[in-house]
């Protein structure tokens, strides 16, 4: 069976600076994927090869078995890779739903000028019940009718996903869909990812800093550090790797939340602090 | 190969002008993002005083280089940046663009308006002798010689630059200058104040604007504005080399460009088309070509503030929401302002307002173009005349040569302008915001230049006869006939307009303003959006110029197309509203009523409503940044709401 997409030896230099080094990645159909790494590592640069916003200066890309290499980020797009942005990016002035119908129409692919004139380029009935749909599986049935200017940082990457989600892709692309988002935002984010994929069978490529949500997420785990894959396996042998640990998550992550105990009962100090603290009352 | 050597040495001094002029827009570009094309008409603004002060009143030499350079020109520039460009700083760069146009058609007529009708015939030089060959360098006799004018130009810029270089690399304010270019957010939170830093490089470049006005002005043997549009086109070419960026390129830039032009004069033979064609076009021609050679990269953004994204995005332009009540308010408006305006045509207007009318109606439908292409694709085109003088001329050549109806001929020009407009679109548009601009302000130069004067376009000297339309027996011929017929054109293609704004062609194009990277991650195609953007504006425009020249019965580039015209209709659809449909009408019927009006105005001189006029559209661009809706839709928004709030009150 090949993979839903299959990427080899991606390269990629910035003014001498290499921010890939022959990176293969694959997904295969309805898998979920997470691609995580330190900051600067090369992930979005990744995600711009794989999804056309940047050409590779080496490497090659197939899509359910043809080559995608050459092809426009629109292309990409209409044959069902769909992405969400690190950087918010919204049609700025349009409402909630408006972005809904875009993507929808867009999907249709047979928007022309010539539909226009005849008065057949507005939104289909199925279209619009097609985008409220979405917009309550979002939970954003009162901004419905908001600019999206109106929105917080959490409601407007909900929108960017329902108008990635609009297009029904087979993979969508999650560019940090967390950031910004507390914990209840981001995991009713992860219920609405695991509702679509297990109705759609959409695949999930997701970069993430979030370790809950990944954990969560997805199954199989991609590690970049400065352009090079570094470790590629099930999410959760991955995650334990030393060497992931040192290069990535280190001591701000797992050590947080495993080395918790030590510390407290391990310290000292925190002991004596806390009966100083107790005893100031008394 | 020794003439070329002659040649390019007398080409360096002129190359010299374009060169000051190129780092001054670099200057303030680089310091405050605006890409000031009002700096033509500073320049012709100093070129005026000086004019005045040493022409009609005989000033000595140094009082009036001292008032007109060192003191009008400062002054005026700091004006503006105080006055409009440091609150647009967080504009959109479509606000900046609008706002520089509105100004350099604006100031021009103002200082007419100053200095009157007559013609200033022979400009005086920045020199003291009379006659420019008196002075001669090195020697009389030598192989080069230099006259007094061009060995002035060229230690003004060796002073200039020097200058500049040492007080960007030595001083405390050049520092900061080079700071703010950097990033103007960080230099302020370094404490710096970045205002007053953008009111020196304003002055700064003011300064050098009005140098080369004076020192342009003495080549030419009439004082006019359009010399200096002229001046403003090679100093963007000069820039466009540098990327917009790089001072010494924009020098190299600018002289490489006055060589060029003086080694072609010199070697092409005169009578030839080319001397008579590309020569005075070579400008244009060299910005058109710089463009698309050396087109921007996808990292040269005007955003390249390293702390561009941490400010919140800036408050959005109009939206549709909560306007349901303005939109049906519009519509039923719309309606009975047509029926109103066909019976007042038809039955209370005299001949001279009904020929007013008439002409305003047929400009509403060119004006709908700048509706698609800035209103709905975000595009400022300065082109969109050039189209309508391709819709004109094709249809008076197709009548001409073919016998064919009118109707046809005019179709005919729709699509011919339609398929220029998207050919031309392809390559321009991987340009982006300003560069497009540049690029259709080019294109719209080199076509008055190059293909105007040609007898197979134009007719020469003698315009082209256009005949009014026969429609299924009723001939046109008659005005009141025409009227009714103009009204059904602007009616079609405003439902065109219409129809399109709210289909998949407006909300992909809306979408793609919004967030290109957005709109691919859909599937929308940028470039064919915008290539069927400006495809139909141009399409739009050609009809419309057709229509125009049936109405006058003749293809008149000079009185109907002139490049001139394209940039005072796209300030004055966009300070109507660039998205909405009345807009363009009341656009097209106030570039010809609001003259009218404003002699019929007592206590002002009558010889002043033209130019005031056209001061005043151009003015008018500065409600832009504020109301990017346009002042119409503004003000209705603002009735309608007091309506609607009265009955709660």
């Amino acid at each position: 069976m090949t993979a839903l997409l299959d990427a080899v030896g991606m390269t990629k230099r910035f003014d001498g600076i290499l921010a890939l080094d022959e990176v293969p990645l694959s997904v295969d159909e309805g898998e979920r994927v997470g691609l995580i790494g330190p900051n600067g590592a090369g992930k979005s640069t990744l995600f711009d090869c794989l999804t056309g916003r940047l050409a590779p200066d080496s490497g090659r890309v197939t899509f359910r078995g043809s080559p995608l290499d050459g092809r426009s980020g629109t292309a990409r797009a209409r044959l069902g890779l769909a992405r969400t942005f690190q950087r918010v990016e919204l049609f700025a002035g349009m409402t909630v739903t408006d972005h809904l119908l875009v993507a929808l129409q867009a999907r249709s692919g047979r928007a022309s000028l010539w539909r226009d004139l005849l008065g057949r380029g507005r939104p289909t009935p199925e279209e619009r019940s097609r985008a409220s749909e979405i917009v309550s599986l979002l939970g954003l049935t009162a901004e419905a009718d908001r600019p999206v200017e109106s929105l917080t940082l959490g409601h407007a990457r909900l929108v960017e996903l329902g108008r990635a989600l609009a297009c029904e892709p087979a993979l969508l692309f999650l560019d940090e869909p967390s950031s910004g988002l507390d914990r209840s935002e981001a995991d009713a984010m992860a219920t609405v990812l695991e509702r679509v994929c297990a109705e759609s069978g959409m695949a999930i490529l997701l970069i993430e800093h979030d370790v809950p949500l990944v954990r969560r997420l997805v199954t199989r785990l991609y590690v970049l550090d400065a352009g090079r894959l570094v470790a590629e396996g099930p999410t959760e042998e991955v995650l334990a790797t030393p060497a992931v640990r040192t290069a990535y998550l280190g001591t701000d992550v797992l050590d947080a939340v495993t080395d918790a105990g030590h510390a407290e009962t391990g310290d000292g100090a925190v002991g004596a602090d806390d009966a100083g603290v107790t005893e100031v009352p008394s | 190969m020794s003439d070329v050597l002659d040649y390019a040495i007398r080409g360096v001094p002129i190359g010299c002008v374009f060169a000051l002029l190129a780092v001054g827009l670099v200057l303030t570009y680089r310091t405050s993002g605006v890409f000031n094309l009002a700096f033509a008409a500073q320049a012709y603004t100093s070129a005026a005083v000086f004019y005045v002060v040493r022409h009609d009143h005989r000033w000595p030499l140094l009082p009036a280089a001292v008032l007109a350079v060192g003191l009008v020109a400062p002054a005026l520039g700091l004006l503006l940046e105080r006055g409009i460009f440091r609150h647009l700083r967080g504009a959109p760069p479509v606000a900046r663009t609008v706002t520089s146009l509105g100004l350099l058609v604006a100031i021009p007529e103002v200082v007419k308006l100053w200095i009157g009708d007559s013609p200033q015939k022979n400009p005086p030089p920045l020199w003291p002798v009379t006659r420019t060959d008196e002075w001669l360098w090195p020697r009389q006799g030598a192989r080069y010689v230099l006259d007094a004018g061009q060995v002035v130009t060229l230690l003004a810029t060796v002073l200039v630059v020097a200058a500049l270089t040492a007080l960007l690399r030595r001083s405390a304010i050049g520092l900061r200058m080079r700071a703010v270019v950097e990033s103007a957010r960080m230099t302020q939170l370094a404490g710096v104040d970045a205002d007053r830093v953008s009111a020196v490089a304003w002055i700064l470049s003011s300064l050098l604007a009005g140098l080369t006005g004076v020192l342009l002005a003495p080549l030419f043997a009439e004082l006019l504005p359009l010399h200096f549009f002229t001046l403003l086109v090679a100093a963007l070419a000069a820039c466009v080399a540098g990327r917009l960026v790089s001072i010494p390129l924009a020098v190299a830039g600018g002289i490489g460009l006055g060589v060029a032009q003086a080694v072609f004069a010199g070697l092409l033979p005169t009578d030839s088309v080319l001397a008579t064609g590309l020569r005075p076009a070579l400008p244009f021609v060299v910005l058109f070509l710089a463009l698309l050679l050396r087109p921007p990269r996808l990292g040269d953004k005007v955003e390249t503030d390293p702390l561009a994204g941490v400010d919140p995005p800036p408050p959005a332009p109009a939206t549709v929401a909560g306007s349901r009540g303005l939109t049906v308010a519009s519509r039923v408006g719309g309606v009975a302002a047509v029926v109103v305006g066909l019976l007042l045509g038809l039955f209370v207007l005299d001949d001279f307002w009904l020929q007013l009318v008439v002409s305003g109606v047929v400009l509403g439908v060119i004006l709908l173009s700048f509706t698609v292409l800035t209103g709905m694709g975000g595009m400022v085109s300065l082109c969109q005349a050039t189209f309508a003088a391709i819709g004109a001329f094709t249809t008076a050549r197709v009548v001409d040569t073919s016998g064919a109806p009118v109707l046809v001929a005019m179709l005919a020009g729709t699509v011919l302008a339609a398929a220029i407009g998207g050919l031309l679109a392809v390559p321009l548009l991987r340009l982006d915001g300003i560069y497009l601009t540049l690029a259709t302000l080019a294109f719209a130069l080199m076509f008055q230049n190059v293909l105007v004067p040609l007898d197979w376009v134009s007719g020469g000297s003698v315009p082209l006869d256009v005949p009014r339309p026969l429609l299924g027996g009723i001939d046109l011929a008659d005005d009141h006939a025409f009227f009714v017929f103009a009204v059904l054109c602007l009616a079609l293609v405003g439902w065109v307009v219409l129809r399109l704004r709210d289909a998949t062609t407006g909300r992909f194009l809306d979408a793609v303003r919004g967030s290109e990277d957005a709109a691919i991650s859909v599937g929308i195609s940028p470039l064919r959006q915008r290539v069927v953007a400006f495809a139909l504006a141009a399409g739009i425009a050609g009809f419309g110029g057709g229509l125009l020249a049936s109405w006058n019965e003749s293809a008149n580039y000079a009185q109907s197309f002139d490049f001139f015209y394209g940039l005072v209709w796209v300030v004055l659809v966009v300070t109507m509203g660039a998205r909405s449909i009345q807009a363009a009408v009341f656009g097209g019927l106030t570039f010809f009523l609001f003259p009218q009006l404003l002699q019929r105005l007592p206590l002002l001189p009558t010889d002043w409503a033209t130019g005031l006029s056209v001061a005043l559209f151009g003015l008018g661009a500065l409600t832009y940044a504020r109301h990017p809706e346009g002042i119409i839709e503004a003000n209705a928004a603002r009735v309608v709401a007091r309506f609607s709030r009265e009955p709660a009150a």
